[in-house]
C-alpha cells in the first residue's frame, strides 16, 4: 500500500509579497520526503505560477496538494471571476493582467503555459463568476 | 560520508541554553539539550550568525593559530582584502603587508591579486555559450554549503572556479619555488588571514576534490592586535602590494559582480535575503541575469565574525584605499591555441557540487510519508507559539525531532502546563466534594 499525504495552505489575496510562500513550503516538503531535485523544481514551479495567478486574478484562493511515491496532485481552488476562454488563456503571452500587476513583473502571460509544461497533465474548471479549479499532476518515474 | 567538520563551536561552560542562536540559525541546525546548545554537524553552515547573536560569547569560531607554521622554513601570509579595511587612517596597503613581513612571515601574496585573476576568468566563463545562467558564485563558502543542502536545483549554476584563497595560495607556492630554487614544497606553509570561520572549515575539510593549498586559515582578530603594533613602525616602505580596485573590491558585496563588466548581475548578501533570492532563482521566476554574487555575511566579507572593524566602516575605508588605483594588476595572460572562453585546469574544481538531502525522512518515500503523517499529527497537537522552550527553533522542527526518536513530547512546557491545569482542576474537585459530604453530615 503507498502512503498518502495531504498539505494544505491558503493562498492570501492581499498580499504580493507573500505570494510564493506555499511553493516555497511544499519545496522543502518534497526535499524532507526524498524526490529528486528535478520533481521538486517542477512541482514548486507550477505550484507558485498557480499561487500568483489566484493572487493575481482571483484575491486568493487555497492550495491541497496530495503527495504518494508515484504522483504529485497539486489542486488550486478559487473564487474569482473564471476564466472566459481558456484556449485563449492557455496561449503564451496572453495576459489579462491589469499595468499595476504587470508594473510589478508579473502578468507576462506566461503563467498557465509554464503550469501546463512543468506537469504531466492538467485539468482547469472554470466558471464565470463562480471561480476556478486546477488540477495539476506530476508524475514520478520509478 | 565523512563528518563535516566545522569551525563554529560552542563552550559549554559559557552556553546558558538560552534561545538566542537557536531562533536565529537559518538552516535550523542548533537544538538546546541537556542545558546548552547541540550543533548538528551535518545542517550546520559555519554562517556564524550564532556567534553574532550569542549574548555570552559561549559561541566562537575556531582558527589555527601563528604558533602552527613556525616550523615550517617558508612562511607566506595571504591576507584577505577586507583585512585593508580594519585599520583607521590608513593610507598605504604596503603598511599591512610590511607589517605582516615583520610579524615573521617570509612572504606576502595579496589574495586580492588572485581574486583579480578569477574575476577574469569568471568573465570567461559566463561568455561561455554552455555555461548554466545565471552563473552564480563559488567564492562564499557559506553559500557553496547552503546550495549543496538545500537548493539541489541550483548545484550547477554554481561556478566551478576555485575561489581566490586557493588561487592565491597556488600561486604563492608556485612562486615561492621558482624564487628560492633550494625550497620544496614541504618547506613551505600558506597562511591565510581570515575574516571568515567558514573559510577555516572549507580548508579543514577539503572542501573541493583535492587537497587544499592553504596550510593555515589565522583569524583577523587573533592577528590583529600584534599586527597593529609592527605597523606603528615608521620605515621607508617598499611598493609590495600588487592588487587593483577590482581585488580590493572584493572585500564587500558588489565588488566582485562590479568586475564582469556586465550589468546583469545581483550581489545580495545577508543569510536571509539571500535565502530568498536563491528561491526565487529556483522558482525559475527571476529577472534575465547572467551573474549572481551571495554573501552569507551583512555587507560581504567584510561582515564575517573574525573582522574586527563594523562592515560599513571598513567597506568606507577601502572605498579612500583603492580610489587611485588602477582598476586591476593582474590579467589573464591568453594562452596559445586556446579561445577566448580557456580557463587553465588548476583554477576549475573538477569535482559536481553535490547534493546531500539533509533534511530527508527516509530513503524510501513510502516510509518518509508516513514519518510526515506521524509529523503533522504532532504539530496539531502543539501550541503554534514557537517559543523554543522544548529545545526545538519551532513547534515543526519540535514535531520532526519527536517523530525522528531525538525529543519526546512531553518536552513541550506549553502542553505540559495544561495538563498540569487539568490534574490540578480533578484533584482539587474531589476533596471540596468531600468536606461538602462532611459538612452534611
Amino acid at each position: 500500500m503507498s502512503e498518502t499525504i495531504q498539505f494544505h495552505y491558503d493562498v492570501d489575496g492581499e498580499n504580493f509579497t507573500s505570494a510564493g510562500e506555499a511553493s516555497v513550503q511544499i519545496k522543502q516538503k518534497l526535499r524532507q520526503l526524498g524526490f529528486t531535485p528535478d520533481i521538486i523544481r517542477r512541482v514548486s514551479i507550477a505550484m507558485y505560477e498557480g499561487e500568483i495567478n489566484m493572487v493575481i486574478h482571483a484575491g486568493g484562493g487555497v492550495a491541497d496538494v496530495f503527495v504518494d511515491p508515484e504522483s504529485i496532485k497539486i489542486i488550486l481552488e478559487d473564487h474569482g471571476p473564471g476564466i472566459s476562454d481558456i484556449s485563449l488563456a492557455m496561449q503564451e503571452g496572453f495576459s489579462t493582467a491589469t499595468d499595476t500587476v504587470r508594473s510589478l513583473g508579473f502578468g507576462a502571460g506566461m503563467g498557465l503555459p509554464n503550469m501546463k509544461r512543468y506537469t504531466d497533465s492538467m485539468e482547469i474548471d472554470s466558471e464565470l463568476g463562480k471561480g476556478t479549479k486546477i488540477t495539476m499532476v506530476v508524475n514520478v518515474p520509478i | 560520508m565523512t563528518e563535516y567538520k566545522h569551525s563554529v563551536s560552542l563552550d559549554i561552560e559559557k552556553c546558558k541554553g538560552c534561545t538566542n542562536c537557536l531562533k536565529r540559525c537559518p538552516t535550523e541546525a542548533i537544538r538546546i539539550r541537556n542545558g546548552h546548545a547541540v550543533i548538528n554537524s551535518s545542517r550546520c553552515i559555519d554562517c556564524g550568525e550564532c556567534i553574532r547573536i550569542c549574548p555570552y560569547k559561549a559561541k566562537k569560531a575556531i582558527s589555527d593559530k601563528l604558533d602552527a607554521i613556525k616550523d615550517f622554513k617558508w612562511k607566506i601570509a595571504l591576507p584577505a582584502p577586507s583585512l585593508y579595511g580594519q585599520f583607521d587612517s590608513l593610507d598605504e596597503i604596503d603598511y599591512v603587508l610590511q607589517g605582516l613581513l615583520d610579524l615573521g612571515f617570509d612572504d606576502v601574496f595579496e589574495v586580492a591579486r588572485a581574486a583579480e585573476l578569477v574575476s577574469g576568468y569568471t568573465r570567461r566563463y559566463i561568455n561561455r555559450p554552455n555555461s548554466i545562467k545565471p552563473v552564480i558564485s563559488s567564492a562564499c563558502p557559506v553559500i557553496v554549503r547552503l546550495i549543496s543542502l538545500r537548493f539541489p536545483y541550483l548545484c550547477d549554476n554554481v561556478m566551478p572556479l576555485q575561489p581566490p584563497m586557493e588561487i592565491a595560495a597556488m600561486l604563492a607556492k608556485k612562486q615561492a619555488l621558482e624564487k628560492n630554487p633550494d625550497l620544496c614544497e614541504s618547506d613551505i606553509a600558506t597562511c591565510f588571514i581570515s575574516p571568515c570561520p567558514a573559510k577555516v572549515s572549507y580548508v579543514k575539510n577539503d572542501a573541493t576534490d583535492k587537497k587544499s593549498y592553504v596550510d593555515c586559515v589565522v583569524s583577523m582578530s587573533d592577528i590583529y592586535f600584534s599586527l597593529l603594533g609592527v605597523m606603528k613602525k615608521a620605515k621607508p616602505l617598499l611598493p609590495l602590494s600588487r592588487s587593483g580596485m577590482i581585488g580590493i573590491g572584493w572585500a564587500s558585496t558588489g565588488g566582485e559582480s562590479s568586475a564582469i563588466f556586465n550589468d546583469k548581475y545581483l550581489a545580495a548578501d545577508g543569510i536571509e535575503n539571500v535565502m530568498k533570492v536563491l528561491d526565487q532563482i529556483d522558482n525559475g521566476t527571476f529577472p534575465d541575469l547572467e551573474f549572481i554574487e551571495l554573501n552569507a555575511c551583512n555587507g560581504g566579507c567584510v561582515g564575517g565574525t573574525m573582522a574586527v572593524e563594523n562592515p560599513y566602516i571598513a567597506k568606507a575605508r577601502l572605498q579612500t584605499l583603492k580610489r587611485y588605483l588602477p582598476v586591476s594588476q593582474n590579467w589573464n595572460r591568453k594562452t596559445a591555441g586556446e579561445d577566448d572562453f580557456y580557463i587553465p585546469d588548476d583554477y576549475i574544481i573538477q569535482s559536481e557540487l553535490e547534493y546531500k538531502p539533509v533534511s530527508q525522512l527516509a530513503n524510501d518515500t513510502n516510509e518518509a510519508i508516513k514519518k510526515m503523517a506521524d509529523i503533522q499529527a504532532v504539530r496539531e497537537q502543539l501550541p503554534d507559539l514557537d517559543c523554543g522552550s522544548c529545545g526545538a527553533p519551532t513547534c515543526q522542527a519540535f514535531a520532526y525531532d519527536v517523530v525522528k526518536g531525538e525529543a519526546s513530547e512531553d518536552e513541550c512546557i506549553v502542553k505540559m502546563r495544561m495538563r498540569i491545569k487539568e490534574l490540578l482542576k480533578s484533584d482539587y474537585a474531589k476533596p471540596e466534594k468531600e468536606s461538602a459530604e462532611n459538612d452534611s453530615k
